[in-house]
């Protein structure tokens, strides 16, 4: 009997202005079907060696057997989302998947919670909702690596949601790489929460998929919270990308710094729209928002929209996009000193993206998102 | 070492070069002195490779190969060293970044086996301490806010890094006063040894007081106009290039 097939309904169309730049209707064309099996892997691209659990799902199902959630340390508690299928207003199919992480008041872990989620590891098309959640209480510490991987080049959707709450003066060190197969829709949309003195601080690695789109909105709640939301986006061939976000300061003395730095080659596009909201009475806001995309080719393309929305009258904001190209000056400087050009154009992309990685708080992982980028780079013709 | 034979180049289909004659031997520090626009740059950047300049005639021996064949990171490997007149500023990359990517891109090129960070770091502080240079150099960008003298320090640096056979050193006085000029001078005599080559191109005579040459060649209107012994520049800072420049027109 053939499988029932299902399409995705109410999708946001350019209609709407802050889906302006990025057009699903590919997606909304696309059939798709249940799992009908539990596909396995045979090793886990895992990228700390420190992590202090790890969540592993493939196809949007949970892989206990990959998962290692033995060793939690006190205070820690992450539970991975029971599965059901979502049939909610949109009458789809959406495989639930994601997981709860809660960390106790005034926990700080070593490590980083792993969770990767691997799709494309089947021949028919695939749709799930990895949706998280995480929440810091009071005083605590810790840091999220979420890990969006693709196998081969098979079309599959995820689609995610995740609401983070990082309580008074703890902060979250929230690492996302979106390496999703060739054929791939990811789209995610997060929300935080920052209470009193606490900070959120995110770095998104996007180079896979066909088209993404990441959208953050941070909600600075309490007084001195801070945001950090950083981007680094690769692409190339017909690859897109849309990194969307709203940052909030709805009370007094709240900051946040924004770097989104873009490396397009081919025909790639990649979309930036930023909004600093400063609410009435949020006196004092600190507010730091740049776009930078560098284009490798002449038919590249960047849509970049930083917006800011004052209330208050006592703030300091600042924001800015450029684009630019690769400065052969600078390229025949290294290239002078025996640097042969494809190193050496690799050396100026990599130090221009570096930026945007230096809100990661661990070494290990920073190198590891370095090490993608090398990889890419290493393929570039 | 370096023979340079009726060499004519143009940038944008404007001639600049037009027909260099110019020979150098190992251990020979050779000054070329010109107006501004007699095509003294434009020679530098044609012997270290740049896009942009067309050698429509001409040819340049090095070591017995044909220069102009060579991708300017061959060259470099080859040992052709060019001192910027300005050094470009790389933001986001160290200088210690830049150096090792430099050196073991080199040492590769001639079938070395590169430096481990250890090596590399015994011989850039030897380095660093042979020239007087401030190792916290090292830690900034490549020359990202670097004052005129630090800049002309850090191509010396380069220079004593890379062992080049040939530095070509591009108005290396320009935006130095006296006390950078000497600094820079300093570092470049102590590089002169003799299996090196130098070709020191300057508008101003002051900097060969500071590196005498072994020749002169007067560059005007892309060709030289005459060349002599370390005494021609004195000549030159007497009477001006106005001679030149006629005999040219």
């Amino acid at each position: 009997m053939a499988q029932e097939t299902f399409t995705i309904q109410g999708l946001p169309t350019p209609k709407l202005e802050a889906w302006k730049y990025t057009n699903l209707r590919a997606l909304g064309q696309i059939e798709f079907q249940a799992p009908t099996s539990t596909p396995s892997i045979d090793q886990v691209p895992t990228v700390s060696e420190s992590s202090i659990a790890r969540l592993v799902f493939i196809n949007g199902q949970l892989n206990e057997a990959l998962s290692d959630t033995k060793n939690l340390p006190e205070g820690v508690t992450l539970d991975a989302n029971p599965a059901s299928v979502d049939i909610g207003s949109n009458e789809t199919a959406l495989l639930e998947c994601g997981f709860s992480l809660n960390i106790a008041a005034g926990v700080e872990t070593a490590g980083p919670v792993e969770v990767i989620f691997i799709g494309g590891v089947s021949d028919t098309s695939i749709a799930y909702r990895p949706s998280i959640a995480i929440r810091l209480e009071d005083n605590s510490r810790a840091s999220v690596l979420e890990n969006h991987v693709g196998f081969g080049d098979s079309i599959y959707f995820s689609n995610g949601v995740a609401e983070v709450r990082v309580g008074q003066n703890a902060r979250l060190n929230h690492i996302k790489i979106q390496a999703e197969g060739a054929g791939a829709y990811h789209l995610s949309n997060l929300r935080a929460q920052i209470g009193r003195d606490g900070a959120y601080d995110a770095c998104t690695l996007s180079i896979g998929a066909k088209l993404s789109r990441n959208d953050i909105n941070a909600r600075l709640e309490g007084d001195g919270a801070t945001c950090s939301l950083n981007g680094a986006t690769l692409l190339r061939g017909t690859q897109h990308c849309d990194n969307t976000t709203v940052v909030d300061h709805l009370v007094p003395n709240t900051s946040c710094d924004e770097v989104f730095k873009g490396v397009l080659d081919d025909k790639a596009r990649s979309v930036f729209q930023g909004k600093l909201v400063v609410h009435k009475d949020a006196q004092k806001a600190d507010g730091r928002q740049y776009c930078r995309t560098l284009l490798l080719s002449d038919d590249a393309e960047v849509n970049a929209k930083p917006e800011l929305e004052i209330y208050a009258d006592d703030v300091k904001c600042a924001h800015g996009a450029t684009v630019g190209e690769i400065d052969e000056s600078a390229l025949f400087y290294l290239r002078s000193r025996g640097v042969p050009e494809k190193r050496a154009r690799s050396l100026m992309v990599e130090s221009f993206l570096a930026e945007a990685l230096e809100n990661i708080d661990a070494d290990d992982i920073s190198a590891h998102l370095l090490g993608i980028i090398a990889n890419w780079l290493s393929d570039e013709d | 070492m370096l023979e340079i034979k009726n060499l004519h180049a143009t940038i944008d289909g404007k001639e600049i070069l037009k027909g260099i004659d110019l020979s150098i031997n190992a251990g020979e520090v050779h000054a070329i002195m010109g107006p501004n626009g007699s095509g003294k740059s434009t020679l530098s950047y044609v012997l270290a490779g740049r896009d942009g300049y067309e050698v429509t005639k001409g040819e340049v021996i090095y070591k017995g190969k044909n220069l102009l064949d060579l991708a300017p990171e061959d060259r470099a490997a080859e040992g052709i060293f060019l001192a910027f007149q300005y050094p470009v500023e790389i933001p986001g990359v160290p200088n210690t970044t830049f150096l090792k990517e430099a050196v073991n891109a080199v040492r590769k090129y001639r079938g070395e086996d590169p430096y481990d960070a250890m090596q590399f770091v015994k011989l850039v502080r030897q380095k660093t301490k042979e020239l007087g240079i401030n190792d916290e150099m090292l830690k900034r960008a490549v020359n990202v806010g670097f004052s005129g003298g630090e800049k002309k320090r850090n191509e010396v640096l380069q220079m004593a890094m890379l062992e080049p056979s040939l530095a070509v050193l591009d108005e290396t006085d320009s935006g130095l006063d006296i006390d950078a000029l000497k600094i820079a001078a300093d570092g470049v005599n102590s590089l002169r040894s003799p299996d090196r080559a130098m070709l020191v191109i300057t508008h101003y005579q002051r900097l060969l007081d500071y590196i005498v040459p072994d020749q002169v060649h007067v560059l005007a209107n892309g060709k030289i106009q005459r060349s002599g012994g370390k005494e021609l520049a004195l000549e030159l800072e007497k009477n001006g290039y106005a001679d030149f420049a006629e005999a040219a027109a």
